[in-house]
């Protein structure tokens, strides 16, 4: 009897598990800078609410894939990519999907703080306003709550109208992510986004990302394995190009099926 | 640490060591260079502070024979006359904002469009084949921009605006402007170009499209190396001789009508230098009035281009 309860129990999670909403689905993606073979072949399903590490040694490509996911890779010139990448279902690479549209659901931070040179309130508001909401009131609001969310507005609500570049690296970066979540995205990419930060800075970041799961799906490049290991739900291992390991960010950290995986978390190269 | 690699025929260390011995020569040069170049900057300084003299000096003579309430509120400039002339500066001034104005309404629009073009839209190719051609724009004489505006611009005028004279201020102030396109465009389009990449990439990361990446990231950012180069272009407007000495008349009246015969501030000196006032006349003297208010408006737009360019600025 209880053990009925106990494997049905067991069942429902799985379907859960199965069910839960892809957000990105790629497959077979290849893309090329130039003659330059830069991502072979990739499969991945990102899920929804979760965070997603990508690792990987430098040139591997992790980088590249993040930025294929709302096309900013296009700035590049000559690159070329084959497959397929759906986000919510519609293929990314179809002619008819405004990049524009794309972005606005997904939202990016960099690798370097990129705030405008304009005031911290400014820098907020400019997501909303290039999207048509010009009401103050409203504008107030998303302000405070997005500056909230990111965790800086009790260090900048007395000096919402000066400018960003006052302000740490630190703090710049985590406006960043205020000014990404004020057109509340579905899906925030970071790419390497502590990597110009000292480790308190780091610190609150990643909090940051813990905190931010509830609401969003989010894909976190980082060079740092510590920092996949300690705020992923599902990691995925990239050498030269190639997805060689995804996996619950627990088994692949304890118990990886690939020995290059292994060798590179454990520190054997990269 | 002696040298072990084996049997090298020659020690680097020592080669030094006796090239040193030799260089007593060398530190005299470079203890004399650094005076030479001070000597240098001191000429063009000292050369400047020479004719600002003069220029004040002359000047002062002027106004010991006109009234200097007289060149200031006086509606007429009548220097011919020495016993009925009147020396009111204002016709000379507002010919020359006349044409500053209208050489601005043509440079600015079209010398910030193609500013962004080149900076925010054009490939590289396109961008290195438009450059050149720009700068080639800015590199034809003054004096062929002149007689264009009088033998082809005027005439051309002239059959949509029927009323307009040979000479007049619509036509040389248009083509001020289009020799001043090269100049805004292209030091704004350094100012823009000199936003980081980083900082479009953050806007087009929300969603932007290119038109509002331009419009509202890259040129607030770039403003304050855009109205410098504004105020630049106003400075060389009010000093620009060739082009209306030879299509703008010589008529000192006080006027707004763009069709009329004007004269500018420069341009009157031209008809005095080359004309035949004697020296010790006070229409010789007032050239250097003339001069001095040229020498006023330029300096006030250099000083607001500065005060402009620090108060927009936004660093990154």
């Amino acid at each position: 009897m209880e053990l009925t309860v106990v494997k049905e129990r067991k069942n429902k999670q799985a379907e859960e598990r199965s069910e839960k909403n892809v957000v990105y689905r790629t497959k077979n993606l290849n893309l090329w800078y130039g003659e330059h073979h830069a991502l072979k072949n990739i499969d991945l399903d990102i899920y929804e609410n979760e965070v997603t590490a990508i690792i990987g040694p430098s040139g591997c490509g992790k980088s590249t894939y993040i930025k294929t996911l709302n096309r900013m890779i296009e700035l590049v010139p000559n690159v070329r990519t084959s497959g397929e990448i759906t986000y919510r279902g519609r293929n990314i690479f179809d002619k008819s999907y405004r990049v524009e549209e794309l972005r606005t659901q997904v939202g990016m931070v960099f690798q370097k703080p990129n705030p405008f040179p304009k005031s911290i309130y400014d820098n907020v508001a400019y997501g909303p306003r290039i999207h048509g909401i010009r009401d103050k009131k409203i504008l107030d609001e998303i302000v405070e709550r997005s500056l909230r969310g990111a965790a800086i507005w009790d260090e900048v609500k007395d000096r919402l109208h000066t400018n960003a570049y006052g302000l740490s690296g630190g703090q710049q970066q985590r406006l960043c992510i205020a000014r990404c979540l004020a057109i509340e995205p579905d899906v925030i990419l970071m790419d390497e986004p502590t990597s110009a930060l000292d480790p308190i800075s780091t610190l609150k970041v990643e909090e940051l990302v813990q905190e931010l799961k509830k609401n969003y799906s989010i894909i976190i490049v980082t060079h740092n394995m510590q920092q996949a290991a300690r705020i992923s739900d599902k990691t995925a291992f990239f050498l030269n190009g190639e997805v060689v390991e995804y996996n619950d960010t627990d088994k692949l950290f304890s118990n990886p099926d690939d020995k290059r995986t292994e060798d590179y978390i454990t520190g054997r190269f990269g | 640490m002696a040298m072990t690699d084996g049997n090298r025929s020659y020690s680097v260390r020592k080669m030094i060591k006796e090239n040193k011995k030799k260089q007593n020569g060398q530190q005299f040069i470079e203890w004399l260079m650094p005076k030479l170049l001070l000597l240098t900057a001191t000429i063009s300084v000292l050369t400047t502070i020479g004719i600002l003299f003069t220029l004040l000096f002359e000047t002062f003579i002027f106004f010991e024979r006109v009234s200097i309430v007289e060149f200031l509120t006086s509606k007429e400039w009548l220097p011919w006359d020495e016993k009925t002339g009147s020396f009111g500066i204002a016709p000379l001034v507002t010919g020359t904002l006349l044409t500053t104005a209208i050489a601005m309404l043509v440079a600015i629009p079209i010398g910030l469009a193609s500013a962004i073009y080149l900076s925010e839209y054009a490939s590289e190719k396109a961008r290195k084949v438009l450059k050149p051609i720009l700068e080639v724009l800015a590199g034809i004489p003054t004096i062929v921009y002149g007689f264009f505006a009088l033998t082809f611009v005027t005439p051309l005028l002239q059959k949509v605006i029927p009323n307009l004279g040979i000479f007049n201020a619509l036509s040389p102030g248009i083509v001020m402007g289009i020799m001043i396109i090269p100049m805004v465009a292209s030091l704004s389009e350094d100012a823009m170009s000199s936003v980081p990449n980083s900082i479009r990439e953050g806007a087009l990361g929300l969603g932007s499209t290119k038109l509002e990446v331009a419009l509202k990231v890259v040129l607030p950012a770039a403003t304050s190396g855009i109205v410098a180069s504004f105020m630049l272009a106003i400075s060389r407007a009010v000093g620009e001789t060739m082009i209306v000495a030879v299509a703008g008349g010589s008529s000192p009246v006080l006027t707004f009508d763009v069709t009329k015969s004007i004269q500018t501030l420069t341009a009157y000196i031209v008809q005095v230098t080359t004309g035949d006032a004697g020296y010790g006349t006070t229409v010789y003297y007032s050239i250097y009035a003339v001069g001095m208010t040229l020498f006023v408006f330029t300096l006030a737009m250099n000083l607001l281009a500065q005060y402009i360019s620090r108060r927009f600025r936004e660093e990154y």
